[in-house]
């Protein structure tokens, strides 16, 4: 049973020193090898020296990682909550079933649309289809969606047999698309592509922009129209966010791709703004929607108070409009306090916590604002499948050496083939208007304190020995954790699906979080953990 | 949703099943210290990991080959050595049980010869024991990946030397509290038996404050090898126990018994009177009492299920079983549905509701277009059902697998006479408070 009782021990060395020896000790623990790749994943922050970490290379076979696969980011993150597309997974049955409403992307039915977010479609091959080619099965797999369910698109991921098997997905998808005049669009997210999930985000990306945003006209454009990239609804945040900036005068085009729709991220382009959420999943996204339509982005944080405050400042900035201005400003007053008795109740009762964060995306980052907010603190954070830039900001870009896995993942480039919603000076000059780090993300690690302790990949042994050596108050990460350092007595949730509850974003978001956090530190049953008669 | 019904050769929609890989991990949780390793892609091993996590709320521990690009090119073998390396090293198991996914199966990654290559070679300690199985997810489902799993378990390490005494039990796909219920029953009979696999104490494992990589539940490596030398095997559940008690047979002429999974008077019945039969320990009277405590139940709650019409759906060995339940009850079952192919299982099943609609090869989306025209009164399955329980008014008793959205169920056990009074107690009161829930004001009683 870990004991939290935070003694004058902790101050006596720095804990820079102390922790770099604690991390030390853990990677030496490890084969030879295995020692020398986790090192580099490993950072204490110390502002005296230059530091980089290593990130978005393969895990070590053998290691309990947490990591998914290509296909999990493709259609398990990007693409799984639009809700109007029939999402047909083409491979056996496995991994269409493991994307079957896992993911808590809340969604609502809306009228004249298709809804299909509750339902998995596969086309569930079989060993001959292995041996003799799946494309007869996808096309009729296709062909019968069509007949049952009437969608005005379809989009197909391929599994890993998909892949080797060579079967042509996109000559399929264009045959259906000529037979039956709806939308096929493809993904070729076979798992074993790139090192991670984040693969999977890439190519979706791609997809997104070859055939979808753009390809159709915004009705009634206003001056405030703007997209939500990077946010997925989970529990559903997006709502929050959405109701925030409407009441601000915002006018939402598309959300990628919380609670989204197929018509909605064809007319992206039209948007003045895209604000990112999360930057790992769909920065490529933003890129290339920039340089091939002009729409700029904006980093964003609306998880925590002060970074939603923070990022509706920043927005309305770009704007530069006194409705906007003023807009913003009343409803971050009247927002505070609705939420304020209940926040110092909680704040109260969370005191001084300590967490550790293990969350993909920007998670990781981003929830160190709320726990702030709150009055705790974070110990320890990691990503699961970022990249450098995720960690050091976007300025290492240029330095990262392309590894062999990169190759695969197409990375295109744009000439500009509409013209912006507003002229390229006028973007330029509300750009300029703005701070430098909104525009050019500066990662995680600038925002930690001095001595907390960043990894990347995290894995079972690092986190077992961490949580014994640090005896957080709370372990914040995924399903596959959650119950693992409970056990050890360490409360625990799960920041990606939120435990079955959120949302967690903006002002009410952040209560809801406080409220999750006492419940779990809190919780009476932990004092029942020993037995009376062992105390 | 509006749609249009239609004949479906090619599109699963809502599928009852998910993938070998699956299956082959629980199975391998239930051994002793091992450790389950997937050969392939990490996204496979995440997936399954997330699934079981989520269905027992316990550490599933697992490792993964990791492939990406130059695996499926080159081949896998290299990332395979340097997986085992690592796990011996850093997660110190006694056992290692590696099954396979799509893409190391689809490029032919030859597993037990490199297995048996580093055993020469002496990178696999004699001390620690490894098995292997090839678990496509293109062939089967999860309960042929468990199946495969324990089978090659007792091909691997089962021998014969001189008999024991001892009878063996396949347990299917059962929970931690079905098989704490299982051996409570052996030992009230005061019989001897070899569990295999067996996961209670290690997926229902207390909380302690302390973490256990392994837990101490499992079937040991030495309970495996003794099972050549039981009197007989009891399969529990034909499509996830049959295959292995059928090559421990052919090795070491060990006979076997295929019997439904213990759930429900008649089914349980058959259990008791087998064990009792193959071992010559008679059925001790206080599990006549238990026997007579659930008839007790049925008979003063029947009014509240008799003649209700029902469909059931998931893991063929649990809709088979609950069937049998549903029978003892005079609950009608019009549908019984699963996902994993057999034709035996068809037949078995046909035979016992000769009325019903019944297919191996179906899917939750094939329920939803029936319903519409012949409706049920009631739904037993695992949790997807409870978008056709939403969507056409009806209670959902929650079995089988997966359980996502309702916490502690694997605890209690619905196995035997007292297992079967619990879900026979849920049956009944389900059915009460939905009963409840619908009535006006007017009509709601208190005596019921």
């Amino acid at each position: 049973m870990i004991e939290r009782n935070h003694t004058q021990d902790d101050m006596m060395e720095s804990l820079v020193e102390k922790n770099k020896k604690l991390i030390e000790d853990i990677t030496d623990s490890y084969p030879k090898k295995v020692s020398k790749e986790r090192k580099t994943h490993l950072v204490v922050i110390d502002p005296s020296e230059e530091q980089h970490i290593m990130a978005d290379v393969a895990t070590i076979p053998g290691i309990m990682t947490n990591r998914g696969c290509s296909y999990a980011g493709a259609k398990g993150v990007v693409f799984g909550p639009v809700k109007d597309i029939l999402h047909l997974t083409h491979g056996p049955i496995g991994c269409g079933y493991y994307t079957w409403n896992t993911r808590r992307n809340l969604a609502e039915p809306e009228e004249g649309y298709n809804y299909f977010i509750k339902n998995c479609f596969s086309t569930n091959m079989q060993e001959k289809d292995v041996v003799f080619g799946g494309e007869k099965k996808l096309y009729g797999a296709i062909k019968e969606a069509y007949e049952i369910f009437k969608p005005k698109v379809i989009g197909i991921y391929a599994t890993c047999p998909v892949g080797l098997i060579g079967d042509d997905i996109k000559a399929v998808a264009k045959k259906a698309e000529e037979e039956l005049g709806i939308k096929v669009i493809t993904v070729s997210c076979e798992g074993y592509k790139g090192v991670s999930q984040s693969a999977g985000h890439h190519l979706a990306s791609n997809t997104l922009i070859m055939d979808i945003v753009g390809t159709k006209e915004l009705e009634n454009p206003t001056p405030y129209d703007i997209n939500i990239f990077g946010e997925y609804n989970i529990g559903g945040d997006v709502w929050l966010v959405k109701d925030l900036l409407q009441k601000i005068g915002y006018r939402v085009v598309s959300v990628f791709t919380g609670d989204s729709k197929y018509d909605d991220l064809a007319k992206a382009h039209r948007a003045k703004l895209s604000i990112l959420m999360c930057h790992r999943s769909i920065n490529y996204t933003n890129r290339m929607m920039e340089e091939k339509f002009g729409v700029p982005w904006l980093k964003v944080n609306y998880i925590g108070i002060t970074s939603t405050i923070e990022s509706l400042r920043e927005m309305a900035k770009f704007f530069d409009d006194p409705m906007i201005y003023e807009n913003t400003e009343k409803v971050i007053e009247e927002e505070l306090m609705k939420i304020k008795p209940r926040l110092d109740y909680y704040k109260e009762r969370l005191k001084g916590k300590r967490a550790i964060l293990f969350v993909g995306g920007s998670r990781a980052h981003h929830y160190q604002d709320l726990l702030k907010d709150i009055g705790m603190e974070t110990i320890v954070a990691g990503y699961e499948f970022a990249h450098r830039d995720d960690y050091e900001g976007r300025k290492i870009i240029p330095e990262i050496k392309e590894a062999p896995h990169h190759k695969i993942l197409d990375t295109y480039h744009f000439e500009r083939v509409t013209e912006p919603a507003y002229p390229q000076e006028k973007i330029e000059e509300m750009k300029s208007k703005m701070p430098d780090h909104f525009m050019n993300y500066e990662g995680m690690m600038v925002h930690m304190e001095e001595g907390s302790i960043v990894i990347d990949d995290f894995n079972h042994h690092e986190t077992e020995e961490l949580i014994k050596a640090l005896k957080p108050d709370i372990f914040l990460s995924g399903i596959k954790d959650r119950y693992v350092f409970q056990k050890m007595g360490v409360p625990s949730r799960q920041i990606h699906s939120y435990d079955y509850s959120g949302p967690y974003s903006a002002f009410e978001g952040a209560v809801n979080f406080a409220r999750d956090m006492d419940m779990a530190i809190n919780n009476p049953i932990w004092k029942e953990v020993t037995p009376p008669w062992k105390k | 949703m509006e749609c249009n019904n239609t004949e479906r050769k090619y599109l699963t929609v809502n599928p009852l099943k998910t993938c070998q890989p699956l299956g082959a991990v629980w199975a391998c949780l239930g051994i002793h210290q091992c450790m389950p390793h997937s050969h392939g892609s990490q996204g496979c091993t995440s997936y399954l990991r997330m699934q079981l996590t989520r269905h027992f709320r316990e550490f599933i521990p697992t490792t993964t080959s990791s492939f990406s690009e130059a695996q499926v090119v080159f081949g896998g073998v290299g990332n395979l050595k340097q997986a085992i390396r690592n796990i011996l090293s850093i997660y110190k198991p006694k056992v290692i049980g590696i099954s396979t996914t799509c893409s190391a199966e689809t490029i032919g990654d030859d597993v037990p010869g490199t297995i048996n290559e580093m055993r020469a070679s002496g990178e696999i300690p004699e001390d620690v024991k490894v098995f292997t199985a090839s678990t496509p997810s293109y062939v089967g489902s999860h309960v042929t990946g468990f199946s495969n799993m324990v089978k090659s378990a007792i091909e691997t390490f089962a021998k014969k030397s001189s008999p024991n005494g001892k009878i063996n039990i396949i347990p299917g796909l059962l929970s931690p509290g079905d098989l704490r219920e299982i051996k409570r029953i052996l030992k009230i009979m005061g019989i001897d038996a070899i569990i295999l696999p067996d996961i209670s104490d290690v997926l229902d494992a207390p909380m302690t404050g302390e973490i256990h990589l392994y837990q101490k539940g499992g079937t040991t490596i030495s309970e495996i090898e003794d099972m050549g030398n039981s009197i007989a095997t009891i399969v529990l559940g034909r499509e996830a126990g049959i295959a292995p008690a059928e090559s421990l047979n052919e090795m070491y002429n060990v006979p076997y018994e295929v019997l439904p999974l213990p759930i429900g008077i008649s089914n349980v019945d058959k259990f008791i009177m087998k064990l009792s039969e193959i071992t010559g320990k008679p059925i001790p009277y206080e599990l006549e009492e238990e026997r007579g405590r659930l008839v007790d139940m049925m008979l003063d709650a029947h009014a509240h299920w008799y003649n209700k019409k029902a469909a059931v759906f998931g893991d063929p060995d649990i809709v088979e079983a609950i069937v049998g339940y549903a029978n003892d009850l005079g609950i009608n079952v019009l549908y019984a549905l699963t996902g994993t192919y057999s034709s035996e299982w068809e037949k078995t099943v046909k035979s016992m509701v000769p009325d019903a609609y019944v297919s191996s090869d179906s899917d939750l989306w094939y329920l939803k277009e029936q319903l519409d025209k012949k409706p049920v009164d009631m739904l037993f399955g695992n949790s997807h059902g409870k978008y056709l329980a939403k969507e056409y008014d009806l209670p959902l008793l929650r079995v089988g697998f997966p359980i996502l959205d309702r916490a502690n169920l694997q605890h209690f056990p619905i196995v035997g006479y007292k297992g079967t009074a619990w879900l026979v107690e849920r049956t009944g009161n389900t059915l009460l408070d939905y009963k409840d829930a619908k009535s006006p004001e007017h009509l709601l009683e208190l005596i019921m």
